[in-house]
């Protein structure tokens, strides 16, 4: 996502690895890897010896693990992997160990620049998060829900804070669970904590509370909303003026609210994964008008078509003007853009990417194993064995394709009138 | 309310509970749920029932316990449901003690006596509203309250810890990879053509399950996954104590992760109520008509995979076998037939019970009875002495459950009536009787 000015962005195709040959080369391939700029593939592979290493582009990282999962690149093409050694576990990036040693190391999480990352921790039974080979100084109980604030710098997670015996419901409902900030617990403790989320400048953290068996409200920085409602789901926080913006069940209906307040006046059958484009000024959310009927509603006003299967979260163009969703109708996916479906609908479909401008947008999409791209809704000609989601150029006169075809992995840009047709 | 032995059971979920409860507290809840969260079904309902009675014969407890009328559905629901509507939720704690006992522990909610009744009243919906109630006011049986709990606070039934989740999965990977050298239990596999779920016991205290389904997707070729992820948990007991807010989060949690994952299919273990879940409670009490991407249960998979081909049997199963049609998917969706395709392609020796299919008795485990723990325990057991008197008729070796509830019931009926049979899931006879091709032996 990084630093995207200075990728190649020459229209050109380059085979990047021949994978037939790689094949033949290990007793096991996992799943690939691209990274952003397309310039690398990475697998996990099993050597003769049975440990594992990374392969990226050729060449082998020096270090073998007896076990290694989790092979990602960082939006800033950090590849890093969770790794067992003497049976223990931790995190190697670029082929580099932390110092840090695990008795179990999971779920890693990039800053938003891709140079940060961060893991949950188990040792001795306690549960953390660590980031960048640097651990909490408090652990606890349990730990699961997790996130990092938009630079890396700083976690938040639902932990429990008091051991409970076996099947304790009296101490479960005295409330065991709460929000940790870098390490530091809420004061206040509730029945269940869920999805804390910081906000743009990661000086702030609100989550999901449950206060009693059936009440349920939203809290930010120890303090929950003065309300009880029948159930929330997840909050967010406008990028401006650090509201906080939730779906509440109140009196049998969704609706959503900010600060505790009625923000939309619309009563909905159902109502989650809100987004905000980026200034703020615009919300979208998906909603259920009626039972069994899924949209899109954007500043409260439900696009008029209607999906009966599915819906999946809102994407905003970067000016905050578009709206689109991957939906699902009579078992089928495509996307809908600004309320209008796509004619060709697919057997899977991943989330629509815009161009810089708005103006443009792409999707992948899959039918019987063979991947193709949608250009605004138009399928290009090329199908591929494997495809990565495509990338904009800065410009948006060029589009970044990483593929699979022929069991060779290629980077080509394309321009975007030849993917438009 | 008449007292009987399971009246003087000590559970904290009901005795300590009720000291809290007060009459208004009692009151503002039965109506809340009679009028705010059921009034339509519930009236159409009462409106029809002419109090025959002929629910009675479908009832495992009723026939078990010598056709006491105390143990019909239609006594459960007049002892519970009918005297809240009838003294407009104005009842004492202690009834409400006694009504919870009713609902959790004395009726399955196996649905068998819609079937008996002229105009197919859900009865067993009934019970269903009076644990909503039970559950608003705290007054569940300890340890199903505890399973709903572990449901809210960890996403899956038994407290699995995430570690402890994809440690294991990596574990029974390496045993998987003992048989056969190339299984895997792909993790977090985006764009699978299948994500597997299972319920927590399997994780949790049979993992050697998890193992088998590799191989089995191995030999199969199936392109699959599993979430590293909460989500993976397809089970929910929140349903059935009552916890609706609790069973939506667990059943949203489930489905999202399949689409994140961009599965085309989730198949799930062999479990009975958890494909009730996800296929119909849960995804109704979020707006879903239908789940929102399409289940398949284990016997269908298993049909599929034998019908197509894709899994050959090397040499059946020499043990005789009888099967527990488990309620939720063969009275609730009708897989008996295939369910005994699985197990005659399988097996050598198959001898059906009798009543059979949709007509099956519960094994009076699911609902959440077995979740209620050790103390009710005996009680179950009593209330289905049909059970073991039909599987002991059968004379089988080996008792073929596809649910993990029927699975842990038929095995305490086993122990408690002395009936010298195993009980075994399918998949535990698949692996050992399939066809390994030997481009995929060591």
């Amino acid at each position: 996502m990084f630093c995207k000015d200075s990728w190649d962005w020459q229209p050109d195709r380059k085979v990047v690895a021949d994978l037939s040959r790689l094949r033949s080369s290990y007793a096991g391939i996992e799943e690939f890897a691209a990274s952003p700029d397309g310039r690398v593939l990475a697998a996990l592979v099993k050597t003769e010896d049975d440990q594992f290493t990374v392969w990226a582009n050729g060449q082998e990282w020096p270090d073998k693990f007896e076990l290694a999962w989790c092979l990602r690149f960082s939006p800033s093409g950090k590849l890093i992997v969770l790794v067992r050694i003497d049976d223990e576990w931790t995190v190697a990036a670029d082929g580099k160990s932390w110092q840090e040693r695990f008795e179990y190391a999971w779920d890693p999480l990039f800053g938003n620049d891709g140079l940060v990352v961060g893991i949950k921790y188990k040792r001795e039974n306690l549960y953390g998060i660590a980031i960048e080979d640097k651990v909490w100084e408090k652990s606890f109980n349990g730990l699961r829900d997790f996130c990092l604030s938009p630079d890396g710098l700083r976690a938040a997670a639902t932990v429990q804070v008091k051991a409970l015996r076996e099947a304790d419901i009296f101490g479960f409902f005295e409330g065991v669970w709460s929000v940790a900030v870098d390490g530091k617990a809420w004061d206040k403790q509730y029945i269940n904590a869920w999805n804390p989320v910081f906000n743009a400048d990661g000086n702030t953290v609100a989550a999901e509370v449950r206060t009693d068996i059936c009440d349920y409200t939203i809290a930010r920085d120890n303090e929950p909303w003065d309300s009880r409602y029948g159930c929330v789901w997840a909050p967010v926080f406008h990028p401006r003026d650090n509201s906080v913006i939730a779906a509440v069940r109140n009196q049998g209906s969704w609706m959503l609210y900010r600060n505790n307040e009625p923000f939309w006046q619309g009563r909905y059958n159902q109502m989650w994964n809100q987004r905000l484009s980026s200034d703020g000024s615009r919300v979208a959310a998906i909603v259920s008008p009626d039972f069994g009927k899924w949209t899109i509603a954007v500043d409260d006003r439900p696009w008029p078509k209607l999906f009966s299967d599915m819906v999946l979260a809102p994407v905003f163009s970067p000016d905050g003007q578009r709206v689109a969703a991957i939906v699902k109708d009579g078992g089928r996916w495509t996307v809908a853009v600004d309320g209008v479906p796509f004619k060709e609908s697919f057997e899977m479909i991943w989330d629509p990417v815009f161009s810089p401008s708005g103006q443009q947008m792409l999707a992948m999409a899959e039918n019987s194993g063979r991947f193709v791209i949608l250009a605004n809704g138009r399928k290009y000609h090329k199908q591929f064995q494997k495809l990565w989601n495509p990338v904009f150029s800065p410009d948006g006169k060029n589009v970044l394709l990483k593929y699979i075809e022929d069991d060779k992995y290629c980077r080509q840009v394309v321009p975007v009138e030849e993917l438009l047709g | 309310m008449r007292e009987t032995p399971e009246s003087l059971v000590v559970d904290p979920g009901l005795d300590e509970t009720i000291k809290k409860l007060t009459p208004e507290k009692i009151q503002t809840v039965v109506e809340h749920v009679l009028t705010k969260e059921n009034a339509a079904r519930l009236k159409v309902y009462s409106d029809t029932c002419v109090h025959c009675g002929l629910c009675a014969e479908a009832c495992q407890t009723y026939i078990s316990r010598d056709k006491d009328p105390y143990y019909s559905p239609v006594a459960k629901v007049k002892n519970t449901l009918w005297e809240l509507v009838k003294n407009k939720g104005r009842v004492p704690p202690e009834s409400i003690r006694d009504m919870s006992r009713i609902v959790f522990t004395e009726c399955a909610v196996c649905r068998r006596c819609s079937m008996y009744c002229p105009f197919g009243i859900d009865i067993a919906y009934l019970l269903l509203v009076v644990r909503r109630i039970c559950s608003l006011l705290g007054v569940v049986p300890a340890y199903l309250q505890d399973t709903t709990n572990s449901h809210a606070a960890t996403m899956n039934q038994m407290w699995v810890q995430q570690d402890e989740w994809i440690d294991t999965l990596q574990w029974q990977e390496e045993e998987a990879q003992a048989e056969i050298p190339s299984c895997r239990i792909p993790l977090e596999k985006e764009g699978a053509e299948v994500m597997y779920s299972v319920i927590a016991p399997e994780p949790k205290i049979l993992a050697q399950l998890l193992g088998n389904i590799s191989q089995i997707m191995t030999v199969a070729g199936i392109d699959w996954t599993m979430p590293a992820t909460d989500g993976w948990d397809n089970s929910n007991m929140a349903m059935y104590s009552g916890d609706f807010e609790v069973m939506g989060r667990v059943e949203r949690l489930h489905w999202e992760t399949a689409a994140r994952l961009k599965v085309k299919k989730v198949v799930m273990g062999e479990c009975g109520h958890a494909f009730r879940g996800a296929v119909y409670d849960g995804p109704r009490w979020l707006g879903w008509k239908f789940p929102p991407i399409p289940m398949v249960h284990a016997i269908e998979f298993y049909y599929d995979l034998l019908k197509s081909g894709r899994i050959k049997v090397r040499e059946k199963y020499k043990k005789s076998v009888t099967v527990q049609d488990p309620c939720n998917t063969v009275r609730g969706r009708g897989l008996g037939n295939k369910l005994r395709y699985v197990v005659n392609e399988l097996c050598e020796s198959f001898i059906d019970v009798d009543p059979r299919l949709e007509h099956n008795y519960c094994c009076m485990a699911g609902g959440g009875t077995i979740n209620c723990g050790p103390p009710w325990k005996r009680s179950r057991m009593v209330s289905n002495r049909v059970k073991a008197e039909q599987i002991e008729a059968t004379g089988a070796d080996v008792v073929i459950t596809p649910c993990h509830n029927c699975h842990s019931g038929i095995e305490d009926i086993v122990g408690f009536y002395k009936l010298k049979k195993h009980v075994k899931f399918i998949s535990e006879i698949m692996v050992e009787v399939m066809e390994i091709p030997d481009s995929l032996k060591a």
